[in-house]
């Protein structure tokens, strides 16, 4: 979390030195303050930071290649003349645990393709999923495990 | 030449997007049942009014707008599934039966147990 404060001063830092406050700056400065911290990384123990950000970039950069992906599906069966839908709810176990991680991945699986987050349980084990075609669950909770759960756990813990 | 690329951009972003939005709107009529149609509405909706947002950002190319545009993009994809789970949940909860072709239920026994509970 330090990492991230002194990244925020080094950029307003460079927006004093050039005099110029605007977000574009502001976020260049950034960006020369992450470069300047991935000179000195090994240092001041840097790497995860930015092995983090870069976990982090590729969970949002996935999350809209599947939205895209789902809306598309969705699309395509909306307008198919004979509709081929097997809705069912699935009970999915969790293996994250913290509150804010559930929320994310529940969040996630709502705009992916043909699952939508329903409830989760009292005890936060399970998440119960309400999916477009649920004739085969377990390749559906497969898929969760591999997918989104795993980067969700490789960038937050 | 880079005024032409942007208005095809637009132009074509737009047309995307009222066409997921229509898209979504049919659903909406065709699906099923309230969870169906939830998918529907979170999925397909939340890309057609993206869509539309981006153009706008692309069309006005100002920093204030862009950044707007940006922000209302990302309260979309925050806001969106979770208005479409707490209306799912609800409508569970308040005994709104799935589609009679639905194949699979875990969620039956939590609901039970829910008012087991009460009972006791």
């Amino acid at each position: 979390m330090n990492l991230y404060l002194a990244n925020i001063l080094l950029a307003l830092a460079w927006a004093a030195v050039t005099g110029s406050f605007t977000l574009v700056n502001l976020v260049f400065g950034y960006v020369l303050g992450a470069a300047a911290l991935y000179l000195i990384r090994e240092q001041v123990g840097s790497l995860g930071y930015f092995r983090r950000t870069f976990q982090f970039i590729r969970l949002a950069a996935l999350f809209i290649v599947e939205l895209i992906k789902s809306a598309w599906r969705v699309a395509i069966l909306v307008l198919s003349p004979r509709m081929d839908v097997k809705p069912g709810i699935f009970a999915y176990p969790l293996r994250l645990e913290r509150d804010f991680e559930i929320t994310l991945l529940a969040n996630l699986i709502t705009l992916t393709p043909g699952t939508l987050s329903v409830d989760v349980s009292e005890d936060r084990k399970y998440l119960y999923v309400h999916a477009l075609d649920c004739s085969d669950p377990d390749t559906l909770r497969e898929d969760i495990a591999s997918g989104f759960e795993r980067r969700i756990m490789e960038a937050f813990q | 030449m880079i005024e032409l690329l942007q208005n095809i951009a637009v132009g074509v972003l737009l047309l995307i997007g009222s066409g997921f939005t229509f898209i979504a709107t049919v659903g909406l009529l065709r699906l099923p049942d309230l969870y169906s149609r939830m998918h529907s509405a979170s999925k397909v909706g939340t890309v057609g009014s993206g869509c539309i947002l981006i153009a706008l950002a692309l069309f006005s190319a100002e920093t204030a707008i862009v950044t707007r545009a940006l922000a209302a993009i990302v309260f979309l994809i925050l806001t969106a599934p979770v208005s479409a789970h707490l209306l799912a949940k609800a409508a569970y909860v308040a005994g709104y039966r799935m589609w009679g072709g639905s194949v699979h239920d875990d969620m039956v026994d939590t609901i039970r147990n829910e008012d087991n509970g009460e009972l006791k």
